[in-house]
């Protein structure tokens, strides 16, 4: 019996030589290393725009505090609850460690200082990306394909200025906010946590947590979230600028726009950690607080 | 007779997406007060030479001359001011969904003549009633509105400012005949109140017909290396309904002839 070709005639795959496999290969990474680059350049010059029509001409008032409402006032009651929760399961995690070295009233100082550092800037800022990032770049992306950014165009308004500086300014300014808000509630579930369900003594456990936190640690998660926040309002924004037509278009830009964003937040973080405790022991070099560089 | 001057000069323009070549070398010019109809098929580029004029989308070669201004060498500021002198009514209409039909319409004399609301709602309620439509709708949201009515809307939005040209993108696309001949009799009407210059881009020949002075074809020279369209016709719709050239002819009668065939050919209709 013979073997019918799953391919149509003239249509069979044409055996390649193992140099030209390698040398396509190597093309295509070259493709893609170029690609990245030009993206960069883009997103840099869009972030210069931005920061320029920021500078030079003020948002309208109704624009941006509509942008303040969908991104602060609609976003408080997941950052709180997230903060919350994050709280607690800190004092749940760190509990056990803690009480086999008899240190349990120390947890106050450790749950704190992590929120206010780490896991507060860090865990709201992702939790914006997905909710704030994604909605941006969807809504923008959607504004591209059915034309409505080239309307604004037409009608002689600058896009940048129009959709991006207020959704951009709305992250710079509330962000920061939402972080604080996270951090107060993580820092109040670890405290309910740790005092009611495992029975810690509240007297001590409140003056380690005082004695450990210090307003320099406020400091230095707000300085992170003003970051996290620029970066989710223009990686957010970038994306549905340069939105694919289509559905797929847009639920890509959505898409790309959260894993963008948590992949600067993270190495944004990093570095800034390290900056920060540099700057830190640069200003007060004998200072014994906990974690400092 | 006195030659009148052209209001728009389209000069050698290219446009290419990667490497996909759009546009190539498109030349023509459009008198003060003048309807042009661009005709094409689907797909040639007729919207993106719209777009290419006011800029909203860069050719890489060629230029576009507006009331003697070259428009490639204006600042963004110069050339946010002359985009005013142009009403762009687009395919779908492109409102803002996040706003009201109030909010829409008013959009560019907010943006550049802030302050003064009487001179707003007088602008407004006469192109509400120069599009006939209720004031009724002025609460609504576009996605409230049926297709024939938002491109009503879009009309009003583009004449609020008073342009000097106005783009038409499809304007009768996806509305039955009888909401798409009521668009036509909205066009002829504007030209007759105001003395604008019309471009409008279809493949609606009705519309091309009933409402253009000339009519410009754009065709795609080879079907086997797709992109690369030219206008292989200027003239007048006498001249468009008479011509011998049989791309034309067969285009103005609806008639695929031998498209089918060509097709079908490995390698045609290929968009990259």
């Amino acid at each position: 019996m013979s073997s019918v070709s799953p391919y149509p005639t003239g249509d069979r795959p044409v055996r390649r030589g193992i140099i030209t496999g390698v040398s396509e290969s190597i093309a295509d990474l070259g493709g893609y290393v170029l690609r990245g680059f030009e993206t960069l350049g883009d997103m840099t010059l869009f972030a210069w725009r931005t920061i320029a029509w920021m500078i030079t001409r003020r948002p309208r008032r109704d624009t941006l505090f509509s942008n303040m409402y969908q991104i602060g006032v609609l976003s408080l009651p997941v950052v709180a609850l997230t903060g919350t929760f994050i709280g607690m399961v800190l004092a749940v995690q760190s509990y056990t460690q803690f009480r086999a070295f008899g240190l349990e009233t120390q947890l106050g100082g450790v749950i704190n200082k992590t929120m206010f550092r780490e896991l507060g800037p860090v865990l709201a800022a992702t939790m914006l990306a997905g909710r704030i990032g994604s909605a941006m770049a969807a809504e923008l992306g959607t504004m591209r394909v059915t034309e409505q950014i080239d309307a604004l165009s037409s009608m002689g308004a600058n896009p940048i200025q129009y959709l991006v500086v207020p959704r951009f300014l709305s992250c710079l300014l509330l962000i920061p906010s939402l972080t604080i808000m996270a951090v107060f509630m993580g820092v109040v579930g670890g405290t309910l946590y740790c005092v009611f369900v495992l029975g810690i003594d509240s007297h001590h456990y409140e003056a380690n947590a005082n004695k450990f936190v210090e307003n320099w640690d406020l400091f230095y998660g707000v300085v992170k979230s003003i970051f996290f926040g620029a970066t989710i309002g223009l990686v957010s924004c970038y994306r549905g600028f340069h939105c694919q037509p289509g559905a797929e278009g847009v639920g890509s830009a959505a898409t790309t726009a959260f894993v963008q964003s948590f992949v600067v937040i993270i190495i944004l973080d990093l570095f800034l950690s390290i900056f920060l405790d540099e700057v830190y022991s640069l200003i007060w070099p004998l200072s014994p607080a906990l974690f400092a560089g | 007779m006195v030659a009148i001057e052209p209001i728009l000069e389209v000069d050698q323009l290219h446009v290419r997406f990667g490497r996909q070549q759009v546009l190539r070398g498109i030349d023509f010019e459009v008198p003060r007060g003048q309807s042009l109809a661009i005709i094409g098929e689907s797909g040639c580029g007729k919207t993106v030479l719209l777009k290419s004029i006011i800029g909203l989308v860069w050719p890489q070669q060629g230029r576009v001359r507006f009331d003697g201004q070259q428009l490639d060498q204006l600042t963004e500021k110069e050339l946010a001011e002359e985009r005013i002198r142009f009403g762009f009514v687009f395919q779908n209409s492109a409102l803002f969904d996040s706003m009201t039909i109030y909010e829409n319409i008013l959009f560019p004399l907010r943006q550049h003549r802030p302050g003064e609301v009487e001179e707003h709602h007088q602008q407004l309620f006469s192109r509400l009633a120069e599009v006939g439509l209720p004031r009724s709708v002025l609460e609504k949201r576009p996605a409230e509105l049926s297709g024939g009515m938002r491109k009503r809307v879009g009309l009003a939005r583009a004449l609020v400012m008073q342009p000097e040209v106005l783009l038409y993108d499809e304007p009768t696309t996806g509305l039955d005949p009888i909401v798409s001949d009521v668009i036509n009799e909205l066009m002829i009407r504007t030209k007759q109140n105001s003395p604008v210059t019309s471009i409008i881009v279809t493949h609606d020949m009705k519309t091309a017909r009933k409402v253009a002075d000339r009519v410009v074809m754009l065709y795609p020279l080879s079907r086997l290396e797709p992109g690369e369209p030219q206008i292989i016709f200027d003239g007048t719709q006498d001249e468009i309904e008479a011509s011998k050239d049989r791309r034309v002819s067969q285009f103005v009668r609806g008639e695929a002839g031998d498209r089918l065939m060509e097709m079908s050919e490995p390698g045609a209709g290929l968009e990259n």
